[in-house]
């Protein structure tokens, strides 16, 4: 009797879990899977699209494109070389600037602040990443531009002007000030990033460290040792947005294609042409180079920003 | 393998070396320690003598605060943010009155789980210790890993593999190499943080050989939830309870006739 009850239940809960009543589960995943998928076929169609587009500009410039310097809508020849260059020098100088910095901040947060100080302080950081680009831009040109005019490039230009890089006349505008802007803005991602790295460097290996008698400082410097891939991965995540961002660049960038050693010289930036020019192209020619500078920058973009996580991630997945 | 470490054990105290001729003297003194984890209290006025070239194994159930006397010797209490009260002499000296970074040259520490470092080879994690320090030139430093590896018993299984990462190597020879490594720095206590709690059995039964040999030229403390493993390896036990010192005798007093009821109680297993 006992037995046969028993049967009872279980085919009763094999009927619960029959194919027909997981249907929901079924479309849920199929559902949630196309949103996903959504995703990705955004990305695919936009470069798609971006190359259809710019395809007259490819076949009339072919690799010269790249290569040349004159940008020159009137007799409709395009060269991105300025642009390429603006964007590179700016990065790099935001880079140079913010990577010891945001190292410095990622190893106070994450080793030797007391947690009370830890948290808020996290908190603002990540709050400097929040600000739009636009407030950045303005405070660039109200209070950043006016301090390079009038302290970094004369002092710069009185003890070491014998350097081709600060060769020229103080403008405030240019490729400083958009490095050094550009900097302030990439130093919140870099920081909270390497911290978040550092973080998940596990408890024991400080204590190995420790426990051999090493000081405060050795044992930081095998961590960062141990995150030393996941850190370059934050490096590179604040290089991508420093390749793509627009608004302040402009701002501050002074806007002229040329290519010069002194970074006391305007320069130009391949987001900012397409900002500033879109509006005004005309003939199809020159929409179709804009849009090939477009092109550039997202496969750059992607192709930084997919290094930085693959790293990232190979730091923080491997010690879990 | 048990009777071959007590059969062991036996030849070595029927042939006494002159290290252990020392060994009735006390290495270490523990004195009121009561330690903190921010309110909670970890442990009640602890005092213990610690020998010198014996081995005293602390027992007790999880959340006693064995572990947390442990990392108290060493000054690691306060790495996790802990604070204590009472003094940790070493030969006689305070070591809450000197620089953490020396104590713990001196007394070295196993940990649970093994933690070699993972960016490094066999041969770096065995000397990165003397490489802290400094001052020690690279045709000694091979014979120090050498020397250390084969006290540690793992010279012969990785001798032609020195460049590999250490985590390349089974859980129980990363345990060993981190264990090299201590003994790298010729610490004269070393501390043992349950060492073999996650190791198979063959693994475990290595490390405790290890524990015999050491014992000639070290001072060893050994936190273990494994009564067996106390009664293999320990001259002296120390049954922890609820942060309190319990019983603390001869190993084989301990196990055969404790003076406290709650002793007697956790090592027969009605609790904990």
């Amino acid at each position: 009797m006992k037995y046969q009850n028993q049967e009872s239940i279980v085919s009763h809960l094999r009927l619960k879990t029959s194919p027909r009543h997981n249907l929901g589960d079924v479309v849920f995943k199929y559902t949630t899977m196309i949103f996903a998928l959504i995703v990705l076929s955004l990305i695919l169609l936009m470069g798609y699209e971006m190359y259809q587009d710019s395809k007259p500009s490819i076949l009339k410039f072919g690799w010269s494109f790249l290569t040349g310097t004159t940008w020159d809508p009137v007799q409709e020849e395009y060269g991105a070389l300025p642009f390429i260059f603006g964007t590179l020098v700016s990065s790099a100088i935001a880079l140079v600037i913010a990577l010891p910095l945001s190292i410095g901040i990622a190893i106070f947060l994450s080793e030797l602040a007391p947690p009370r100080l830890e948290r808020p302080l996290s908190f603002l950081i990540e709050l400097l990443a929040g600000i739009p680009s636009i407030v950045y831009g303005l405070w660039g040109i109200f209070v950043l531009v006016p301090w390079i005019r009038t302290s970094i490039e004369p002092f710069f230009s009185r003890h070491l002007g014998f350097l081709p890089i600060f060769h020229g006349a103080p403008y405030g505008f240019g490729m400083l000030a958009a490095g050094l802007i550009l900097s302030i803005m990439v130093l919140p991602i870099i920081a909270s990033i390497s911290r978040d790295v550092l973080k998940s460097v596990p408890q024991t290996q400080r204590e190995a460290s420790l426990g051999l008698g090493a000081t405060k400082w050795q044992s930081i410097r095998l961590i960062l040792k141990d995150a030393k891939s996941g850190i370059l991965g934050a490096t590179l995540l604040g290089l991508g947005r420093a390749i793509g961002e627009t608004m302040a660049v402009t701002m501050v960038i002074g806007n002229r294609p040329t290519i010069s050693y002194s970074l006391f010289d305007p320069g130009y930036t391949m987001a900012s042409v397409i900002a500033n020019e879109f509006t005004e192209a005309t003939s199809s020619m020159y929409i179709s180079a804009l849009i090939e500078i477009a092109l550039l920058l997202f496969v750059m973009t992607i192709i930084v920003n997919m290094l930085a996580r693959i790293l990232v991630w190979s730091v923080t997945r491997s010690t879990r | 393998m048990t009777t071959d470490v007590i059969s062991r054990s036996t030849t070595l105290s029927a042939k006494p070396t002159e290290k252990q001729g020392q060994s009735t003297s006390v290495k270490m003194t523990a004195r009121n320690i009561n330690a903190f984890f921010g309110k909670v209290q970890a442990l009640y006025d602890v005092n213990l003598d610690i020998a010198g070239n014996r081995v005293l194994a602390i027992i007790g159930p999880s959340g006693c605060g064995k572990s947390t006397f442990l990392r108290c010797l060493n000054r690691m209490h306060e790495v996790a943010g802990g604070t204590m009260t009472g003094t940790v002499e070493l030969d006689g000296q305070n070591i809450y009155g000197t620089d953490a970074v020396l104590v713990r040259k001196r007394v070295g520490m196993v940990f649970q789980k093994a933690n070699p470092f993972p960016t490094m080879s066999i041969f770096d994690n065995v000397a990165i210790g003397l490489r802290l320090t400094g001052g020690v030139p690279k045709s000694q430093m091979n014979d120090v890993v050498e020397h250390s590896l084969k006290q540690a018993a793992l010279w012969d299984e990785v001798k032609d593999s020195l460049n590999k990462s250490g985590v390349s190597l089974s859980g129980g020879q990363q345990q060993r190499l981190c264990i090299a490594r201590t003994l790298a720095v010729n610490p004269e206590v070393i501390l043992m943080d349950e060492p073999a709690s996650a190791l198979d059995p063959i693994a475990t039964a290595k490390i405790e050989e290890l524990i015999y040999e050491l014992k000639k030229d070290f001072t060893i403390v050994i936190v273990t939830h494994n009564m067996q493993q106390a009664a293999r390896v320990s001259n002296t036990t120390a049954f922890f309870y609820m942060g309190k010192l319990i019983e603390f005798d001869e190993t084989k007093t301990i196990f055969t006739s404790p003076k406290q009821k709650q002793t007697e109680d956790y090592i027969t297993g009605r609790f904990g």
